[in-house]
């Protein structure tokens, strides 16, 4: 398979005040089309900054990022939001579901942004909550609902308008080992059944084992790492 | 619009706090509806094209100064002067004094100037051969259940009879209506009864008259005649100030109050509380939302829907608080008319006080909006999600 995301030279500066911070030193970094990419390190090494220069939710202060041949770099923010909408799936820590929408509705959020009409919006988030295995919750708020299945239907969200590449961080940062689990075993499926091109961000080396290899970052600098 | 869901949500994501705000909208609409409504009726009163056509000749001194009753005829003789009449204000109030008349003792050809004023042939004939006849405006009538052929005593607040006593008595002979229904609420209120009667019967009154109103031939010439029926008593010791009537109406309304001002001096202040009420609702709404605005960026809403969106959700909560208040105040004018006896008669919401309040709601929502929905917009994804 080819490659999908490529990083060339990538570096993060934030400036607080006078004072700057880099963050993301020089890195260089190819993900494989169809890859299950894990990143650990430790608090404050820059795997957060590093996932969102990969979904476009930012840009970097150096070097390039390419996703399936565009470049993101050079993207300005509209063009940036339009082609996250079409291209990513994203997937937090804590959930970040729409308390006030049902998980049916949540899941229809991306699916808004197309040109879908409601009849279909609402056929498409229903077969992403089946593959989550949530088709019988979908009428419930995420208040009623377990951290592991907010989180499933979190993964819906991402999933819905059918992107490439899932970036994910923490997924089970919140979870009991159980959650954990199911969460992680369904990104597997996603990855594996699929296709979809996974780069999650961990704390637990269990979680890390779903992946098909892990990244070490410390201190804004890459150390790869193959994994059996 | 495939977003109402989303802005509909957010809105009632605090039903408390929403609910709270909303009845504090509703009330300030409700209020701006019934002031509207008496701005109204003020504005109204007197504005009919026959009005304009009317001269009201009184007192310069004060308007309770009796004028001679032989200025009659010289005012007629005023050129551009079509007709003229005269008339003296009564007093009258019905069994207890604070069932106020609005009462006219007129010469016989009163109504003759006032096309507005319906009354059948026959009556007016009755009327006309009737020396203690009455004619009596319909909304009068049936707020003290009168019927043509009731003999109805009246108390005059001012004139007493030939026998000291205040109490008079009248035939009832016929009904007014008024024939413009917007200007005309007035009409339905009137007593009228025969200036010669009232001359007669009262010691106080010796062939004086209150005032006159005479009907011009030409509007455009309504100053000119003025003048001329103003310099008929020149330095005399009864000195007149004619004006036209939509000017001594206006002047009347001015000596009570100025009522535009005092409306728009309570809508100022209640329209500040607003601002800072629902702004403040707005700020809060969209400061606990923060993660909830990032998340959308996020998918990949723009940061122009973003901002249409919170706009949107501002708007919508000052129409929905706005269009209930104000239909509110359409429900209960008719009452506040009706209890008031008929001596107010505020026209319901209508086209235009509809317009200006709809345009108030969208551009208060827009201004208390406007703040939030620029800090949504500017909302950086990666600070908010990160709680920063
Ligand atoms: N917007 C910002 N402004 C200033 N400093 C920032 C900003 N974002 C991140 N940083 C800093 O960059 C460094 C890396 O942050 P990042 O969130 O990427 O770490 P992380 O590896 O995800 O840590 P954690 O495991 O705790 O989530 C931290 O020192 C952080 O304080
Ligand atoms: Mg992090």
């Amino acid at each position: 398979m080819g490659t999908l995301i490529e990083l060339r030279n990538l570096s993060k500066v934030y400036e607080r005040g006078r004072q700057k911070v880099e963050v993301l030193h020089h890195i260089d970094l190819d993900i494989a089309e169809g890859d299950f990419l894990a990143m650990m390190g430790p608090s404050g090494s820059g795997k957060t900054t590093l996932l969102n220069l990969i979904g476009g939710l930012d840009s970097p202060s150096g070097g390039s990022i390419a996703v399936a041949g565009q470049r993101l770099d050079q993207l300005g923010a509209g063009a940036l939001a339009r082609w996250r909408a079409a291209h990513v799936g994203f997937v937090f820590q804590f959930y970040n579901l729409m308390p006030m929408l049902s998980a049916q509705r949540n899941v229809e959020l991306p699916l808004l942004l197309t040109r879908l009409n409601g009849a279909q919006r609402r056929k498409n988030a229903g077969i992403a909550l089946q593959l989550v295995g949530l088709g019988d919750r979908a009428a419930h708020k995420p208040g009623e609902l377990s951290g592991g299945q907010q989180q499933r239907v979190a993964i819906a969200r991402a999933i819905v308008s059918d992107p490439a590449l899932l970036v994910c961080d923490e997924p089970t940062g919140d979870l009991d080992r159980q959650s954990a689990e199911d969460v992680l075993g369904l990104l597997r499926t996603l990855n594996r059944e699929h296709g979809k091109t996974i780069v999650m961000v961990t704390h637990d080396p269990k979680a890390a084992e779903y992946a098909n290899h892990t990244l070490h970052l410390d201190k804004g600098t890459l150390v790869e790492q193959a994994t059996a | 619009m495939k977003y109402l869901h989303l802005i509909w949500a957010a809105l009632f994501r605090r039903k408390a706090r929403t609910v709270l705000t909303l009845v504090s909208i509703v009330a300030a609409f409700l209020l701006f509806g019934m002031l509207d409504a008496v701005r109204t009726s003020f504005d109204q009163a007197g504005q009919s094209a026959n009005g304009a056509q009317r001269l009201q000749t009184g007192s310069k001194l004060s308007f309770i100064q009796p004028l001679p009753q032989s200025l009659e005829a010289q005012i007629a003789q005023v050129p551009g002067v079509k007709q003229v009449t005269y008339a003296n204000w009564f007093g009258g109030a019905y069994q207890d004094p604070h069932n106020q008349v609005f009462s006219f003792a007129v010469a016989p050809n009163y109504i003759d100037l006032y096309p507005e004023i319906a009354v059948d042939p026959a009556a007016r004939k009755a009327f006309d051969a009737s020396r203690t006849g009455a004619l009596v405006g319909e909304t009068l009538a049936r707020r003290f259940h009168w019927k043509v052929g009731d003999k109805i005593p009246l108390q005059s607040t001012i004139f007493p009879n030939r026998e000291g006593s205040k109490n008079w008595s009248f035939d009832i002979v016929g009904i007014l209506h008024s024939t413009d229904k917007k200007t005309g609420g007035f009409y339905d209120q009137l007593f009228l009864l025969h200036w010669k009667y009232f001359d007669e019967t009262t010691p106080y009154n010796r062939g004086q008259v209150g005032w006159y109103v005479s009907r011009v031939a030409d509007v455009n010439q309504a100053d000119r005649v003025a003048r001329a029926i103003d310099a008929l008593s020149a330095n005399s010791d009864h000195e007149t100030r004619t004006q036209t009537e939509q000017a001594t109406t206006a002047s009347w309304m001015k000596q009570l109050a100025d009522i535009g001002l005092i409306v728009g001096a309570i809508m100022g202040a209640v329209f500040f509380t607003l601002l800072l009420l629902s702004g403040n609702t707005m700020m809060q709404a969209v400061r606990e939302r923060t993660a909830e605005l990032a998340v959308l960026k996020t998918i990949g809403f723009s940061s122009r829907s973003v901002l249409a969106m919170v706009l949107a959700e501002s708007v919508l909560l000052l129409l929905l608080g706005g269009v209930v208040g104000l239909g509110l105040a359409a429900l209960l004018i008719p009452g506040v008319s009706a209890g008031s006896g008929g001596m107010l008669n505020l026209p319901t919401v209508g086209a235009s006080s509809w317009l200006l309040g709809l345009a108030l709601m969208v551009a208060v929502g827009l201004l208390v909006g406007a703040l939030p929905a620029w800090r949504a917009m500017r909302l950086n994804i990666v600070d908010a999600l990160a709680g920063r």
